[in-house]
This record gives structure tokens, C-alpha cells and sequence, in this order.
């Protein structure tokens, strides 16, 4: 067990491609860190760099004490469970959990023991005997975990480890994961494109962005606070709407209508001027059907009158989408964010808004409903860099 | 249901086709060597009368080891084929993991050297080597025959064993590795395992290939020393300076066939498909 450090960490391939840049992160020792950015980040190749599977073109990686940059995978006593579990098939269970102990010269008895303990923890013990063909996606992926917990490793890498998986499935080995994360107490480095995984499982969740660590904080956060466009839009699920505001005073004016903020909603557009142009970011969650609304709440923030387009029912909670006008707006954060969900080829998002409502809420489709907007929770951004406007949120921990 | 009997007997038919036209000649070399001198040459597929004879085989044999003209060409053969099929096989396991898995310059070099030489007309390499191998005493030896094998059939054994590398993920070699292994060991314990089929498969067709060779075997030696079977059937005699040995070819022919059947039979069974199931997802 032991803390994992990057300093200026970067990769750069022979074709000058950077798919890391200058990356400073510290993993303290026992946490269960998430890289995670939609696919081309950089996450995974962040991931390999501590693994050892890839060179580091510059920069520092430390293990413990120890700088690792020279060092071969296998003096780096790290595991690591891959994307496609990478079992050995011509071996059974037993002997692919018994792999790296016997590399590392074990007695018989302690490896007979220590499988036997990691497959009780991982719930294999009948199944020690088979071949990784005949098991199902939930056991290999057990075993893949197995083969890593069983060398009580410094680290755990893992490697989106369940995407793989049947979405049930997921939900169970993400709790299963995090089990056993917290009952051996191992560093832990986890990658995943699921931002659900990341808020669910990390003690910590660091954002990348095209090879760039954009925010590094726990789930809350980066859900509270996130940075800057990108990391606002990125984490949540449905992700966070965004307008163009005009600030006046203590009035926001959006699409929607004019919002007067409350003093410490102002604090969070502390960086901006009065009449200038930005970026607001409203989370689904911050609307609400306007009737259901207790009236003594009412004034932290505004009720509009809007055409809905649409009503989802999810049983536990209701999503109506709705258009703004005029709500264009031009950002390579949001752009890529878009190309990522695949929503840019659908073209009909634009303009779209998405509130999360009440299961009470007897909003229908294709009617004019009043919603309320919480303007307390509205997030502001610079419209050029896409940074956050408020003070103090940038602090990182 | 109409149409699959239909399919299925086309098929069969075709099938049946392909096998006789294949089987013909053995069968025929078959029929020859049980036949006597006398029917030997009368162009019928039974001989008349029913008079098979085992005698071609046993003339095979007869004279023990030092007189006998088939049984020491038949241990040459046999010693010789299965020394250069192991080299080959060795030499080419590490030729191919380094193509297929390392970045090396003179990559491409060597593929298409290998290639060339695969290509390259082994009658043309004939007269210098005789020379060569006289002068440096190899003429007539068994490492006389297995150098040459070895350049004609590592480029076949190279190919064969490189597309079957690129098959196994790259994955499980870096899981290795992570896990504690050496570069060797990686691939002496994960990869080799699983590169096995190919192995065998790339063991077959150099063995074939040293097997059935003749036009080393009957200019690199000169004596039961190392002269293998397809060049010692060409000092055959007859009984007589006015017989040909037609009947004792035949069956030197039958008997040379049985351990190549044995080779492949033996091998096929290890030459499973699908035997990374499981590996990865898919």
C-alpha cells in the first residue's frame, strides 16, 4: 500500500500527439481515485503510464517512495484488472488467481491459502476448477479482480473494468468493488468513461479532457462546484443545461425570463461584470413543477411559463424537456461534450432543456406548464474560457 | 428442409470427387506393392488370380540393418526430419514473437528476406552447396541436410507461427506482465501455451517439407550415412539387371507414407480452434 504521485506527467507519441499533458496528481494512500473524461482523455493512457505499460515521455510517476519511471511492470508490485479481463485461458481459475504468486517464488501453501481466501472474498470457490471459456461475464470479471487482490498489491489499476458488463451487472460489481476497495484498504486508481461509476464509487474523481486534468475533487465537488464547462457538463446525469445569461445587477437575465439572485447566488458570478454575457448552467434537478413548490420557498427563486415537449416517466422522478430560444452557444467544451454522448449528430438537442420534476408533478406533454428554477444552484461560466465565475470554487483540494 | 437434403447431397458428391481423385494414386501404389514381378506391369487394378504378395515388403527389410536397402535411409530420414522440424520450430517461436510483438528496426528486412528466401529456387543453390559442403567436410552428414531444411522451411514456420501470434491478445502478455512476469516468461507462459495450434500446425508443414525433400537428399549424400528415403529409393535394384524394382518402390513408398499420416493424425488432435475462448470478452 502506498501513495501514488505524477508530476508533470506526459505522454507524447512519436507523432508529436500528446495524449497526456504535464498531468500533477497525488492518490494519497488507501484512496480509491477515478480518472475519467469521454474516450480520447487520456484517462486510460494516464492509467498505463503507472502500470508501466507505457513509456512516460516526461515528468515523474512515484510509487510509494520510489520514482517508477524506469522500472519494468513487474518490479512495481502494482495489479491491474483490464477492460477485457486479459484471463489466461489455458489455465483454470485457480491457477490464473495463482499466476503472480507463484511468479513471485510463493510456498505452495500460501498460494493455496491466499486463492482461497481471494476466491471466498469473490464468492469463485466453485468454480476454482474451471476454465475462463465456461464462465459467465460477471465471474471472469470476478476473476480478473481475484487475480490482482490475491498479491495484496501496492496498488490496484483498474481499467474500466465493468464496461463489459450487462447494466444490472454493473450495479452489482460496482457495489462489489467498492467492497472490496474498502475492506483491503488498497490504493486504488479506477478508469471509466461512466460518470455514474466515478460519483458512485471515488473517494476522489479526477476530470480529463483531451489529455488535460481539468478538476480534481470528491463526487460533491466537482457536482457543486465543477471548474468549468466541460467538468459541469461531463458529471451529472441528465447533464446540466446551459443558456446565455446577461447579468444586470442583481437580475439574471436567461431565455427563460428574468431571475432575480439572491445574495449569495451573486456570490457565485462573483468574476463577472454587470451586463456582460455569460454562460448559465442549470442542473435538471434545480427545476421544479412550479405547483409542487411550497409557497414560503418561492422566493430563492422564479417561476416561467413554458411549452413542454415532452414528459419521461421513470416512476421515481419525471423529465420534461422544453425549448429555449436563442440559447446558441459556441464552445469547444460543449461541443466535444456533445460528440462524446453523440448527441451532435442528432442535432435536435440544441435549444433543448431538461428538468427533473417531481413524480407528482402532473405536468403533461404538449402543454404550457409553470416551472420554477431554483437560482441559488444556477452555475456561471465565462463565455470565452468556459471557466467558472464564482470565487473560490477553483480551490482545489 | 427440401433444399438443405439437396445441399447436403451436392456437397457429398463433390466431396466424394475430391477424395477419389486424391486417394487414386495411393490406392494405386497400394495395389502395386502387393502384386508380384509378374503382374506387376499388367495395368489391372486387382491382380489376375488373386496373387497378392507381401514379398516387396519383406525384401524391404531383409539383411537386418547393414544389408537391408530401406531401414538405414528410413532412421536418416526420420532422425533428420524430426531434428530440423524441433530447430525450426525453436528458432522460428522467437523469430515470430519478436516480429509480431516488438518495434524493431530491419522489421521489415526481415520478413521480406525471409520471404525471398522462400521464393528462391532451391535447384539454383545446388551446385555451390555441393562444393561448399565437400570442402568443409558437411557432404554426406546429417547436418549436411538439416542446414538447407532449415533455410527453406524457417520462412514457412516464420509466417505461420507470426499470424498466429497476432491472433493472441496483446493483453494477456502486459496482464503478465504486471503480474510479475519476465519478458520470457510472458512468453514462455502465456503465450507459447496459446500459440500451440500454430505451432503444431507450423511443425507439420516443415516435417512435411524435410520429409518429403529430395533434391537435397539425393545430392548432399553419397551413402547410407545420411541418405534418406525418397533418395534411396532411386538406388533401388531389381532382382535381375532386366527388372525393375517397381514392386519394392512401391511399398518403400507405403511405408514412408505411414509416418507422415502418423505426424499429422497426432498433431490435428492438438490443433484445436477457439482454444483463446474466454480470454478476453467476445
Amino acid at each position: 500500500m502506498a501513495e501514488i504521485v505524477l508530476e508533470k506527467v506526459t505522454k507524447r507519441y512519436a507523432d508529436g500527439f500528446e495524449a497526456v499533458r504535464n498531468m500533477d496528481l497525488d492518490i494519497n494512500d488507501g484512496e480509491f481515485m477515478i480518472l475519467v473524461g469521454p474516450s480520447g482523455s487520456g484517462k486510460s493512457t494516464a492509467l498505463r503510464m503507472i502500470a508501466g505499460l507505457e513509456d512516460i515521455s516526461d515528468g515523474q510517476v512515484r510509487i510509494g517512495d520510489t520514482v517508477v519511471n524506469q522500472i519494468a511492470p513487474k518490479d512495481r508490485d502494482i495489479a491491474m484488472v483490464f477492460q477485457n479481463y486479459a484471463l489466461y485461458p489455458h489455465m483454470t481459475v485457480r491457477e490464473n488467481m495463482a499466476f503472480p504468486l507463484k511468479l513471485a517464488g510463493a510456498s505452495k501453501e500460501e498460494i493455496d491459502n491466499k486463492v482461497q481466501e481471494a476466491a471466498e472474498i469473490l464468492d469463485l470457490t466453485e468454480h476454482l476448477d474451471r476454465k475462463p471459456a465456461n464462465l459467465s461475464g460477471g465471474q471472469r470479471q470476478r476473476v480478473a479482480m481475484g487475480r490482482a487482490i490475491v498479491r495484496n498489491p501496492k496498488a490496484f489499476l483498474m481499467d474500466e473494468p465493468l464496461s463489459n458488463l450487462d447494466a444490472k451487472l454493473r450495479v452489482q460489481m460496482r457495489t462489489e468493488v467498492s467492497r472490496i476497495q474498502s475492506r483491503l484498504g488498497t490504493t486504488t486508481v479506477y478508469v471509466t468513461h461512466d460518470q455514474t461509476e466515478a460519483m458512485t464509487l471515488g473517494d476522489r474523481v479526477a476530470v480529463l479532457r483531451g489529455g488535460v486534468l481539468q478538476q480534481v475533487g470528491s463526487p460533491a465537488e466537482l457536482y457543486d462546484h465543477p471548474v468549468n464547462l466541460f467538468v459541469a457538463g461531463f458529471i451529472g446525469s441528465p447533464s446540466m443545461n446551459f443558456m446565455p445569461a446577461t447579468l444586470d445587477g442583481d437580475t439574471l437575465r436567461i431565455p427563460l425570463g428574468d431571475v432575480r439572485l439572491a445574495d449569495d447566488a451573486r456570490q457565485r458570478a462573483a468574476g463577472a461584470q454587470s451586463g456582460q454575457t455569460v454562460v448559465a448552467g442549470i442542473r435538471p434537478e434545480s427545476f421544479e413543477d412550479a405547483s409542487l413548490v411550497p409557497e414560503d420557498a418561492r422566493h430563492s427563486g422564479t417561476t416561467f411559463k413554458t411549452k413542454i415537449d415532452l414528459v419521461e416517466s421513470l416512476g421515481a422522478e419525471k423529465y420534461a424537456y422544453f425549448r429555449v430560444e436563442e440559447s446558441q452557444i459556441e464552445s469547444d467544451e460543449l461541443r466535444e461534450l456533445a460528440e462524446d454522448t453523440g448527441s451532435a449528430e442528432l442535432g435536435a438537442t440544441e435549444g433543448q432543456v431538461v428538468a427533473r420534476l417531481e413524480p407528482a408533478s402532473g405536468i403533461e406533454r404538449g402543454t404550457e406548464a409553470e416551472l420554477w428554477v431554483d437560482s441559488r444552484k444556477i452555475h456561471f461560466f465565462d463565455l470565452e474560457s468556459g471557466r467558472t465565475l464564482a470565487d473560490g470554487a477553483t480551490a482545489q483540494r | 428442409m427440401r433444399r438443405g437434403t439437396r445441399e447436403y447431397g451436392a456437397w457429398s458428391i463433390g466431396l466424394l470427387l475430391v477424395l477419389v481423385f486424391a486417394l487414386l494414386p495411393v490406392v494405386w501404389i497400394i495395389s502395386l506393392s502387393l502384386k508380384t514381378p509378374t503382374t506387376v506391369g499388367d495395368g489391372r487394378f486387382l491382380p489376375a488370380g488373386g496373387q497378392w504378395t507381401l514379398d516387396n515388403y519383406k525384401v524391404l527389410f531383409e539383411g537386418g540393418f547393414d544389408n537391408s536397402p530401406f531401414i538405414h535411409p528410413l532412421i536418416n530420414s526420420i532422425a533428420i526430419a524430426l531434428i530440423a522440424t524441433a530447430i525450426a520450430i525453436v528458432l522460428a517461436a522467437f523469430a515470430a514473437y519478436a516480429i509480431a510483438r516488438l518495434n524493431f528496426p530491419g522489421k521489415g528486412l526481415i520478413l521480406g528476406g525471409a520471404l525471398a528466401i522462400a521464393m528462391f529456387p532451391a535447384i539454383s543453390t545446388i551446385g555451390p552447396l555441393f562444393d561448399m559442403w565437400r570442402s568443409i567436410g558437411l557432404y554426406d552428414t546429417y547436418l549436411g541436410l538439416i542446414i538447407p531444411y532449415l533455410t527453406f522451411s524457417l520462412p514457412l514456420a516464420i509466417y505461420t507461427l507470426v499470424a498466429f501470434y497476432r491472433e493472441i491478445p496483446w493483453d494477456l502478455e502486459q496482464a503478465a506482465q504486471v503480474d510479475g512476469a519476465t519478458p520470457f516468461q510472458a512468453f514462455r507462459r502465456v503465450i507459447l501455451p496459446l500459440a500451440a495450434p500454430g505451432t503444431f500446425t507450423a511443425a507439420i508443414l516443415v516435417f512435411i517439407f524435410c520429409w518429403n525433400d529430395f533434391l537435397f537428399a539425393i545430392t548432399l549424400t553419397s551413402s547410407n550415412n545420411a541418405r534418406t528415403v525418397p533418395a534411396a529409393l532411386a538406388f533401388f535394384t531389381g532382382e535381375s539387371q532386366f527388372t525393375a524394382p517397381t514392386g519394392n518402390i512401391a511399398a518403400a513408398a507405403v511405408i514412408v507414407t505411414i509416418p507422415i499420416i502418423i505426424f499429422v493424425l497426432f498433431f490435428q488432435r492438438r490443433i484445436v480452434a477457439g482454444l483463446t475462448a474466454g480470454a478476453v470478452k467476445g
